[in-house]
């Protein structure tokens, strides 16, 4: 009997053996795909970090954003920037802190029609040159030279009373703007449960 | 028969109920539109054409008789909620939602760029995602953007909610890919990056990628429609519709996120003390009535209350209903498999006796977060809020049995 069992437990093994030897565990890696060449990397990877790593040569000028902004922009975003079918891009208010919400509301009637904006509602100076440069004009996107970038940058910082007319914006003074939303943000608190976040 | 039985009971109501036109189109007129012949050479009517109908196809259509739409608008189309049963959207009924149009990518030609902190930066085709283990998983997706048009009594469920969507996606994990890659502990975030012409991006943290992220190409058994994505999109299961990158072409593993638009003047929520919540992509627990809704008349007895809840967070627990505008209220029936971060379809029987009344759903899920009414989600959120908007609605039956939205003014 215990030889029976033994030499049932011998074949189911020799059974189950043959089994995981044709499906083989998986190794940590499969050895897929190519290593990436880096003049691909070079050409895709076009992101602009909060601290200026991504940034290309080159600089630019509120005056010579000006010229571009109205001849590419303001036909969607208004001669100013107050908006139009496109976002409002100039807009101060509300500064630093103030919320958009009921107190503010008071004192302006209505907080709705105040758009957000660069001024009031972006944290990081180099988020502008990254969504320029990746996006904009729509019809036309990655059109725009480093230097226009730079150039429309400084125009839309300086529209917004962040940084002085004639200041030059370029891949050392950029991320050293400090945006007068950059506070405003904090991280998700929702974590599920009974509380109403 | 059939039109016999019908014409009965439209007799006994008195009226020509919208549900005896429609159903009865099908048999009586729709034979005629359709010019089928019923009746055979002897005389007899067969009540079934007497010749074959058309042969095999090799693709199939739906019946002419039933045509759900998508209400498009530029660059957003919603679902159809109240055409829709049980929980997978059809694949072209899934809402779509682009920042610059959807592109045409060669699978052939397609690449997807895994760098950043990683051991090996890896350049995959689309034949190399598909020979990894493939993973299918039903989960819904849901623009975080999905509340619309507030106020008007004449709202149906696909403009309330209709970006939300539901399917099967199938794919590998993205856990798989950053392990082949080599991922470095010191890396914390990855972007994600579209090849739409606006080669949009979201960083996204890494514990996502340990959790259940995938990079899906397949949807409801066949690849991802161009609108969903195709070739190839990141999946992130219970996070908003947006950070589930689509047209995925890059992927950049840091140390940090990479603070681009869509993760700080869109996609962010500015609060009453005018701090705003970034990175907020979970969405909370939702449901919806999908019938009966606006623009449906109801007649008095029996019926069944439907619709789907839903929650970013896990399953639902369950789904409660009211009849009386919120003041009592009873547990509905979930259909089985209740899936976490999925649509899950509610059903509760119920006799309407003629008298004006508001019908609502309130979902909670398995963390104990109930779906709350505007008021209370306004007073937490004050009135800026753009996104993960998520507060109890309803519909109105008026004594006349039209069914209106029943939320005067949600803004």
């Amino acid at each position: 009997m215990k030889d029976g069992m033994r030499r049932l437990t011998i074949l189911m093994l020799a059974a189950f053996g043959t089994v995981s030897s044709t499906a083989q565990s998986p190794p940590a890696r499969f050895g897929l795909g190519q290593p990436a060449p880096a003049d691909l990397i070079g050409a895709w990877d076009i992101a602009v970090m909060p601290d200026g790593k991504g940034l290309p040569p080159g600089k630019g000028t509120s005056a010579a954003g000006a010229a571009i902004y109205a001849a590419q922009c303001a036909m969607c975003h208004g001669a100013k920037g107050e908006g139009g079918t496109a976002d409002a891009l100039v807009g101060p208010e509300p500064k630093a802190f103030a919320p958009f919400g009921p107190q503010y509301e008071k004192s302006r009637g209505d907080a709705r029609d105040v758009p957000f904006t660069i001024g009031n509602y972006w944290p990081y100076a180099t988020t502008i040159f990254d969504y320029i440069r990746r996006a904009m004009p729509p019809n036309a996107a990655g059109s725009l030279k480093a230097d226009q970038i730079y150039s429309l940058t400084a125009f839309l910082l300086a529209k917004n009373g962040i940084i002085a007319e004639n200041a030059v914006i370029d891949a050392r003074t950029l991320p050293a703007v400090m945006m007068p939303a950059r506070n405003r943000f904090v991280p998700d608190d929702r974590a599920g449960g009974p509380k109403v976040r | 028969m059939k039109e016999d039985k019908q014409t009965q009971k439209t007799s006994q109501n008195g009226r020509v109920s919208r549900r005896a036109v429609l159903t009865g189109a099908a048999g009586a007129v729709g034979a005629s539109v359709l010019g089928l012949k019923t009746r055979t050479a002897s005389g007899q009517d067969r009540g079934a054409d007497v010749s074959p109908g058309h042969p095999a196809t090799e693709v199939g259509t739906r019946s002419s008789f039933e045509q759900p739409k998508r209400m498009p608008g530029g660059f957003v189309s919603r679902t159809p909620l109240q055409d829709l049963h049980g929980a997978i959207t059809p694949a072209d009924l899934h809402f779509e939602r682009h920042h610059s149009g959807v592109p045409a990518i060669d699978p052939r030609t397609y690449r997807l760029l895994v760098h950043g902190l990683v051991e090996r930066p890896t350049v995959f085709t689309l034949t190399d995602l598909k020979r990894f283990p493939a993973v299918s998983r039903i989960c819904f997706l849901e623009c975080s953007g999905n509340l619309g048009r507030q106020g008007a009594e004449k709202t149906r469920p696909q403009e309330l909610c209709g970006l939300t969507s539901q399917s099967e996606w199938t794919g590998v994990m993205l856990s798989t890919l950053f392990r082949e890659v080599g991922a470095r502990p010191e890396a914390k975030w990855f972007l994600a990056e579209g090849q739409d012409a606006a080669v949009m991006t979201r960083s996204i943290p890494i514990e996502k990628a340990s959790d259940d992220a995938m990079i899906a190409y397949a949807q409801n058994g066949e690849p991802l429609r161009p609108e969903q994505g195709y070739p190839v999109r990141l999946l992130l299961p219970g996070f908003e519709g947006n950070s589930s990158v689509k047209w995925l072409r890059r992927l950049d593993l840091a140390a940090q996120p990479f603070m681009t638009r869509e993760e700080t003047s869109r996609y962010t929520d500015p609060l009453a003390d005018g701090t705003a919540r970034q990175f907020s992509f979970v969405m909370d627990a939702r449901s919806v009535i999908t019938s009966p809704s606006y623009p449906q008349t109801i007649e008095p007895g029996w019926m069944e209350i439907r619709g789907i809840a839903w929650s970013g967070r896990g399953k639902i627990q369950r789904v409660e209903i009211s009849t009386d505008g919120g003041k009592m209220w009873s547990r509905a029936v979930l259909q089985g498999p209740v899936l976490p971060k999925a649509h899950t379809r509610f059903g509760l029987m119920w006799k309407w006796n003629g008298a004006p009344a508001v019908i609502m759903s309130k979902a909670v899920d398995e963390t104990g977060y109930a779906q709350p009414d505007w008021t209370a989600l306004q007073s937490v959120r004050g009135r800026r809020t753009r996104y993960h908007q998520n507060p109890i609605t309803g519909w109105k039956v008026g004594a006349d049995g039209q069914v209106l939205f029943a939320i005067e003014r949600v803004s």
